[in-house]
C-alpha cells in the first residue's frame, strides 16, 4: 500500500516545488538586496537596542539604584523580562526537536527560525540576571573554577546557581543544533554564491560539506540524539527557572505546581513569539508557499493547547490555596486577583487564557490578521503573568508595616525595550544573511520525485 | 594488457551517474548493489531515507560515544560538586547535609547533557572530516541543490563500462561519466 497516493493530508509546501526551485525561493532572500522595509525595520530596532544599551551603561555606572526595587519588593522587572525571554526560546527548541522526535513534517518550515528565535531570546535573557547581579564584570564568579579566594567554590544547593548550569547549557546546545542543522544549507550556499565575502564565509563554515551519503547517514543520527537530548533540557530549563521561585518561602511561589505551570507557559509564549515572527516573515519574505495555513494551523492548535494548560494552572494555583488552609497563600491570591495589582492580573488572564479562544473555529486560524492580532494579545498576556507572579507575591509581606508598592523607572523601561531591539536586530540580521528556511529539511519533504507521488 | 594493469595500480576509476529524482537514485543504488558493484558513494542534496539499505551501510555507532561521554559527563560531576561541597571547602548552607545528593542532580543532568551533545557533534565532524575552511570535493555541483550522484568505483578487471553504463541509463541516469582521480601516494 506504500504506493497509494495520500488523500487524507495536503501537501505540506505548495506549489508543486522540486528541489531546485526550494533553492531558489529560500536563497532568493539571502542573495537579493534588503528592501526598504528591511531598512526601516532594523533602523527602528537599532534605535532600540542603542536606547537599551545606554540604559544599561547608564545603571552599571551608577547602580541598580536606579530601578524602582525597594526593600520589599527586590525583584520585579529584572527578572520578569528574564523569566519572559527565556520563555520564549523554549518555542524553538520545541519545534526542533520535541516535534521531530514526534515526526511532525511541518516543523521542517518553522524550525530554522525558530531556533534562531531561541538563540536570540536566550542572549536576551541573559542580559538581565548579568546587570542585577550589581557587578556584572564578577560574573565569572558563577563558574567552578579554581581560584584565589579559597578556593571558594559555588554553593551547588543554590537554584540560583542550577539556573546558571541551565541557561548557559541551553545557549549552548541551542546554538549547536541551529550550526549542526545549517551545515547542508551552507554548503548549498558556498556552491551557489558569486565570488565574494558571503561565499567565502559559507565555504569556511559548511566544513568541507559534499552531501555524501555516508555522512549523511551519521548526519541524521547525530540530529536525532540532540534532539533527544535537547528534549528533556528544555524541560529542565524552565523548571529550574521556576526553581528560583519555588524553593523560596512566599506565598504564591512555594508551590510544586511551578515548574509544570512554567514550562507550559513558556511554550505557550513561545508559540506566540513565533507565529508574531512568522506571519511578518512569510509575508514580507514571500515564503507563503513554505509557511502555508497548514502550518500557521498547527501551532494555532498548540496555543490552544498550551494556552489550555496555562489556564489549567492558574485555576490551581486558586484550589491549591484554597485547600492548603493557609491564610498566607490564600491571602496572596485573593490580592493577586483583587488587590492593587488586579490589573496586571486580569490583563494576564484577558490575554492568556480568553483571547486563544477564537482560534478553536477554523475561519479564525485562517485568518492571518486574526492570528497575529492573538499572538501579539500572548505575548503581552505572558509578560505580565511573569510580573503578577513576582511582584504580587513580593509586595505584601508577612509584616504588613513591611508592605509597599512598586513602579518602574524609566531606567528599568528603556533596558527592556532595548532587550527587544536586541531581539529584532539580530533576527532581522539572520533574515538578511541565513536561509531563514531549512532547505536540506523542506527537500525532504516535498512529494516531487518520492515513492508516494 | 601489461599496461593496463599498470594503470589499474596507479589511478582510481570511478563511474559517476547522476539522477534527478530520489526515486530513481534508490531504484539504482539498490540495483547496483544486487549486480555486486562496489558503491563508492551516494551524494544527495538532502538525507533521502532508504539510501542505508540500498547501500548496505551499517547504522551509525555515534550513540555509543553519546551515551559513553554522557556517562562520563554525569559521573564527573556528581564527584565534583561531592568533593567541592563536602570534601575541599564544606560549607554549611541552612544545615543541609555536606552531600546533598538530591540538590546536585539538576547541575549534574546538565552536565551531563551538555558533554554528551558536544561529544557526539564534535565524533561526528572528525569522524567524518568536516573542518572549518575545509575545501569541498564535489561530484557534481549540483549535489547541494537538485542533483542525485551515484559512484560506482571500477574495482576489478571484469568491470565492463559499456554494460553498466547502460544499465544506469536504464536505471534513469541523466548522465554518466568516467572520473578518474590519481592515486596519492
Amino acid at each position: 500500500m506504500a504506493s497509494m497516493p495520500s488523500t487524507i493530508h495536503s501537501p505540506l509546501i505548495l506549489g508543486d516545488k522540486n528541489p531546485s526551485d526550494v533553492t531558489n525561493d529560500i536563497c532568493a532572500s539571502v542573495e537579493r538586496g534588503p528592501s526598504l522595509s528591511w531598512w526601516v525595520a532594523i533602523s527602528i530596532s537599532s534605535s532600540m537596542l542603542l536606547l537599551g544599551l545606554i540604559s544599561v551603561a547608564y545603571q552599571i555606572m551608577t547602580g541598580i539604584g536606579t530601578w524602582g526595587l525597594n526593600n520589599t519588593v527586590g525583584w520585579a522587572f529584572d527578572i520578569t523580562n528574564f523569566v519572559f525571554w527565556v520563555g520564549i526560546g523554549h518555542a524553538g527548541t520545541l519545534i526542533s526537536a520535541v516535534l521531530f522526535l514526534f515526526r511532525q513534517k511541518w516543523r521542517t518550515s518553522v524550525n530554522r527560525a525558530a531556533e534562531a528565535m531561541t538563540i536570540i531570546a536566550v542572549m536576551c535573557a541573559g542580559i538581565f540576571p548579568l546587570i542585577h547581579m550589581g557587578r556584572p564584570w564578577l560574573a565569572h564568579w558563577m563558574a567552578p573554577y579554581p581560584n584565589t579566594r579559597g578556593p571558594l567554590w559555588i554553593n551547588f544547593r543554590s537554584p540560583l546557581v542550577w539556573d546558571f548550569f541551565a541557561i548557559s547549557t541551553y545557549f549552548t546546545i541551542s546554538f549547536v543544533f541551529w550550526y549542526v542543522g545549517m551545515i547542508p544549507d551552507l554548503a548549498t550556499l558556498r556552491d551557489r554564491l558569486k565570488a565574494g565575502w558571503r561565499k567565502t564565509t559559507a565555504g569556511f563554515l559548511s566544513l568541507g560539506w559534499n552531501g555524501s551519503f555516508r555522512t549523511w547517514l551519521h548526519y541524521e543520527t547525530v540530529y536525532l540524539l540532540l534532539a533527544g537530548l535537547a528534549t528533556p533540557l528544555v524541560l529542565s530549563v524552565h523548571t529550574i527557572v521556576s526553581w528560583d521561585f519555588a524553593t523560596s518561602v512566599i506565598p504564591g511561589w512555594h508551590t510544586t505546581l511551578l515548574p509544570p505551570y512554567f514550562v507550559a507557559g513558556a511554550i505557550f509564549s513561545g508559540m506566540s513569539m513565533v507565529l508574531t515572527l512568522m506571519l511578518i516573515a512569510r509575508k514580507t519574505m514571500r515564503l507563503e508557499d513554505y509557511i502555508t495555513e497548514q502550518h500557521v494551523g498547527a501551532m494555532c492548535k498548540m496555543l490552544i493547547a498550551t494556552g489550555g494548560m496555562v489556564a489549567m494552572a492558574y485555576l490551581t494555583e486558586f484550589v491549591t490555596a484554597l485547600y492548603s488552609n493557609s491564610p498566607y497563600e490564600q491571602f496572596a491570591f485573593m490580592n493577586r486577583a483583587f488587590g492593587p495589582f488586579s490589573w496586571a492580573y486580569w490583563i494576564m488572564v484577558g490575554c492568556n487564557i480568553l483571547s486563544p479562544q477564537i482560534l478553536w473555529f477554523k475561519r479564525a486560524r485562517s485568518n492571518m490578521l486574526v492570528v497575529f492580532v492573538v499572538t501579539i494579545f500572548i505575548n503581552i498576556g505572558m509578560w505580565f503573568e511573569r510580573f503578577v507572579i513576582i511582584v504580587t507575591s513580593l509586595h505584601r509581606d508577612y509584616l504588613p508595616s513591611n508592605w509597599t508598592g512598586y513602579s518602574p523607572t524609566w531606567i528599568e523601561i528603556a533596558t527592556l525595550v532595548g532587550s527587544f531591539g536586541l531581539f529584532l536586530t539580530l533576527f532581522l540580521m539572520f533574515c538578511r544573511f541565513i536561509p531563514v528556511i531549512a532547505m536540506a529539511e523542506v527537500k525532504g519533504v516535498l512529494s516531487h520525485g518520492r515513492k508516494n507521488q | 594488457m601489461a599496461e593496463r594493469i599498470n594503470r589499474l595500480a596507479s589511478n582510481r576509476r570511478f563511474l559517476l551517474a547522476i539522477f534527478s529524482s530520489e526515486n530513481d537514485i534508490l531504484a539504482a543504488t539498490a540495483d547496483a548493489r544486487d549486480r555486486g558493484l562496489s558503491i563508492a558513494d551516494v551524494y544527495t542534496p538532502y538525507a533521502v531515507h532508504g539510501l542505508d539499505k540500498a547501500m548496505d551501510l551499517r547504522p551509525s555507532r555515534l550513540p555509543w560515544v553519546c551515551f559513553a561521554l554522557g556517562f562520563a559527563g554525569a559521573g564527573f560531576k556528581v564527584w565534583f560538586e561531592f568533593w567541592t561541597s563536602a570534601t575541599d571547602w564544606p560549607i554549611n548552607v541552612g544545615g543541609k547535609p555536606w552531600n546533598s545528593l538530591p540538590a546536585f542532580f539538576p547541575v549534574t543532568f546538565e552536565v551531563m547533557v551538555l558533554f554528551a551533545s558536544l561529544s557526539t557533534v564534535a565524533a561526528f565532524l572528525l569522524g567524518r572530516g568536516l573542518l572549518p575552511g575545509r575545501r569541498a570535493k564535489l561530484a557534481s555541483p549540483g549535489v547541494t541543490d537538485n542533483e542525485f550522484a551515484l559512484v560506482i568505483e571500477e574495482t576489478d578487471a571484469t568491470f565492463c563500462l559499456d554494460e553498466v553504463t547502460a544499465r544506469l541509463r536504464v536505471m534513469g541516469a541523466t548522465s554518466v561519466e568516467e572520473r578518474v582521480e590519481q592515486e596519492s601516494v
